[in-house]
């Protein structure tokens, strides 16, 4: 692909904390180099943006990571059962990403969901039920952490399996296209998700139909306990694109103005044109692959430096830096997140479990009754 | 009513009901340029558009997927599998989303998709190409499993299971393509999923078949009328939902049976079938259910093996005068 055939936005990668990655980009070495140089200016995104976006960013992220920590807490105690995938670190991922698309986009991610689920617009309440198994969760308590639904604002679930909501979400960006509306599909994943065919099948689809589908890989460099280096023969993600003739770009997941900017980019590609877009947001999960995992694969020293760059605290500091939002304003803001936490740990402990009979429902939308 | 083959039996469900509603469109290998591996799709891209009617690339576990989230949101696509082999690659899909998401999601979507194609043992293709496994997507709530026999079974079930809001596996039968009978030209001729047929009425020994295996129940039945014994032969068609009332009713009637199949017999629907069986006619039997089933070995390509493998007529006249104590 030639770089006039890109589409690009030359004022917004101009802000964009990081270029375009073109097929002939520099080699890997000095690309590493590039990316490690990468420090997020947020402030010079700042001013671009109204204070009401901004602080509902911040609202969101820090919804999400109390949320998440809320999800730890109970989960420690037996209130949460099965797998439990946190979300803590790379809040900005979702978050960033969702607030570049229409309430009727539609978003579909992995089994790490929660997050999407919350900035999609599911109540904390929906999503906490149904962690805690109850018939008020948005699932109805069947579907549990790693399958959070509502198709009513277009969440199209959390998926269980490594990749397999690619085909999915590229299924559904068929169907806008058929149906001829300019919906887009946000199809999340990690990045351990890049090396199953589904992707390649998917991506392979997709460029070929012109689909308006955009893959974020959020790349948090370990697929459970196995770290990208030791998985990956490729592992600048964003270069996989090129070998189906799709844009990509790679994004530095820890700033969240730097994740809608790209995926705001993305969507007017695909909006316009129906052409899908591969983002590589490269980003840090802060806890376990899971609940259960005690994280022996990463050193201290490791998470720390990730630490540092905590999508939340730099946004946070910045937007009280830039007197966007002053510090009685933000312990407002984390009263209300802590309240609606709380709120829906009551609500989800103080609903009921599905009815036994719900065991038998939903299992098929034109049940066949056997006689006998 | 005119006589057409299976083949054509089914083209004309897959192009009425694709008149009927515009959110039903086709995907598969080969099913709009070339007309279909086995011609199921003739016609249908000239008569209905590249947009109805689509060649996907060789990625059976990518476009089921995509078969199954456009689904998710408001389509009804028809996946033709090749054949039913190559649909090993997809059971992902089809197991763990397709099965699985009305349940997983409380209800909240329904996924009206037909995975269609060929299946069953087909004319020495060795072991790779020849296989029945309707017991796999049997096993699993939230799909149905169809397997017609006769062409007008297959135009009224396939209409019935693209009308159809849940997930449903739609097998063919390689070998039967070209049977001919009778079909009624009727657009809104359907047949409803889950309800069993029998074939041919009989007071003796009730034969259990689908798919390749009712043409031979019945070839079987003309043999053992001529020496007396009078066959039932009761054809499921659906294998998921199962309408086991009918199998039982008719058992209980003649009180032996004989549970034919062309796949492997270990976890097999005959064996499912004779369990249901044991379980609510135990004491209507007047002797143990009998399966005939496919050799427990991979399709073999040598053609005298081919015919081993596969149940025949002379197995089931043996295994019909086995229940009724006559050898």
């Amino acid at each position: 692909m030639s770089k006039q055939a890109r589409p690009s936005n030359s004022k917004a990668d101009e802000k964009s904390a990081v270029g375009v990655i073109e097929p002939d980009a520099p080699d890997d070495a000095q690309l590493q180099n590039e990316r490690d140089a990468v420090k997020s200016d947020q402030k010079r995104h700042l001013s671009d943006y109204d204070s009401k976006t901004l602080i509902e960013l911040l609202r969101q992220m820090l919804l999400i990571r109390r949320f998440e920590e809320k999800s730890a807490e109970q989960y420690s105690i037996g209130k949460i059962g099965g797998f439990c995938h946190l979300y803590i670190g790379q809040e900005a991922v979702c978050v960033g990403a969702l607030s570049a698309i229409r309430k009727d986009d539609y978003v579909m991610t992995s089994y790490r969901d929660h997050g999407q689920a919350l900035a999609k617009g599911m109540s904390a309440d929906a999503v906490m039920a149904e962690l805690f198994g109850k018939a008020t969760g948005c699932s109805h308590g069947k579907g549990g952490s790693m399958h959070m639904f509502d198709k009513s604002l277009g969440m199209l679930g959390g998926h269980g399996i490594v990749g397999g909501q690619i085909p999915l979400a590229t299924g559904v960006a068929f169907a806008t296209k058929y149906q001829g509306t300019d919906q887009v599909t946000l199809c999340f994943f990690g990045e351990a998700a890049v090396n199953q065919g589904a992707f390649h099948e998917s991506l392979n689809m997709a460029q070929l139909w012109k689909l308006p589908c955009i893959y974020i890989c959020e790349n948090n460099q370990y697929g459970m306990g196995t770290s990208l280096q030791r998985a990956m023969s490729l592992q600048d993600i964003s270069k996989k694109a090129p070998a189906y003739e799709m844009a990509s770009e790679f994004v530095d997941g820890m700033d969240v103005l730097a994740v809608r900017e790209a995926t705001t980019r993305a969507v007017e590609r695909a909006r316009k044109d129906y052409l899908p877009t591969l983002l590589e947001i490269r980003t840090y999960r802060f806890m376990g692959h899971s609940m259960s995992d005690p994280g022996n694969y990463r050193t201290r020293a490791e998470i720390e430096k990730y630490q540092e760059r905590d999508p939340l605290k730099v946004f946070m500091a910045s937007m009280l830096e830039e007197k966007i939002i002053s510090d009685g304003e933000y312990q407002d803001m984390e009263k209300k997140v802590r309240d609606e936490v709380e709120h829906s740990v009551r609500f989800a402990e103080e609903s009921p479990l599905p009815a036994p009979e719900e065991l038998y429902t939903d299992v098929y939308a034109n049940p066949i009754e056997r006689k006998s | 009513m005119a006589v057409i083959t299976m083949r054509e039996a089914l083209n004309q469900a897959l192009r009425e009901e694709m008149l009927r509603d515009e959110s039903v469109f086709l995907m598969g290998e080969e099913v709009a340029e070339y007309q279909g591996a086995y011609k199921i799709t003739k016609g249908l891209l000239q008569e209905l558009g590249p947009k109805r009617v689509i060649d996907t690339p060789i990625t059976e576990l990518g476009f089921a997927g995509l078969g199954v989230g456009a689904a998710m949101v408001g389509l009804r696509p028809i996946v033709e599998f090749m054949t039913f082999n190559f649909s090993i690659l997809a059971t992902d899909q089809i197991i763990n989303s397709a099965a699985k998401m009305r349940y997983m999601s409380g209800g909240q979507f329904k996924i009206p998709i037909v995975f269609r194609g060929p299946s069953g043992s087909a004319y020495q293709v060795s072991s790779q190409h020849s296989q029945a496994i309707e017991s796999w997507f049997g096993f699993f709530p939230g799909l149905k499993v169809v397997m017609p026999s006769t062409p007008a079974d297959a135009k009224g079930l396939l209409k019935s299971a693209i009308r159809d809001d849940d997930p449903v596996i739609f097998m063919e039968q390689e070998r039967m393509y070209g049977n001919k009978g009778e079909v009624p030209e009727d657009a809104d001729f359907t047949i409803p999923l889950g309800v069993a047929d029998v074939k041919r009425e009989g007071t003796d020994v009730t034969i259990v078949a689908r798919s390749l295996m009712v043409p031979i129940a019945l070839k079987a039945a003309e043999t053992l009328e001529q020496q007396g014994i009078s066959c039932e032969v009761v054809d499921p068609r659906t294998i998921r939902p199962l309408d086991i009332d009918t199998i039982v009713n008719s058992v209980k009637k003649t009180n032996r049976v004989v549970v034919a199949e062309e796949s492997h017999p270990f976890c097999g629907v005959g064996a499912e079938i004779s369990t249901e069986i044991m379980e609510r006619a135990f004491d209507y039997l007047d002797a143990p259910v009998k399966r005939v089933c496919g050799a427990d070995v991979p399709m073999p390509y040598a053609k005298n093996l081919e015919d081993m493998a596969i149940p025949g007529v002379d197995q089931l006249i043996a295994a019909v005068r086995e229940v009724s104590y006559l050898d």
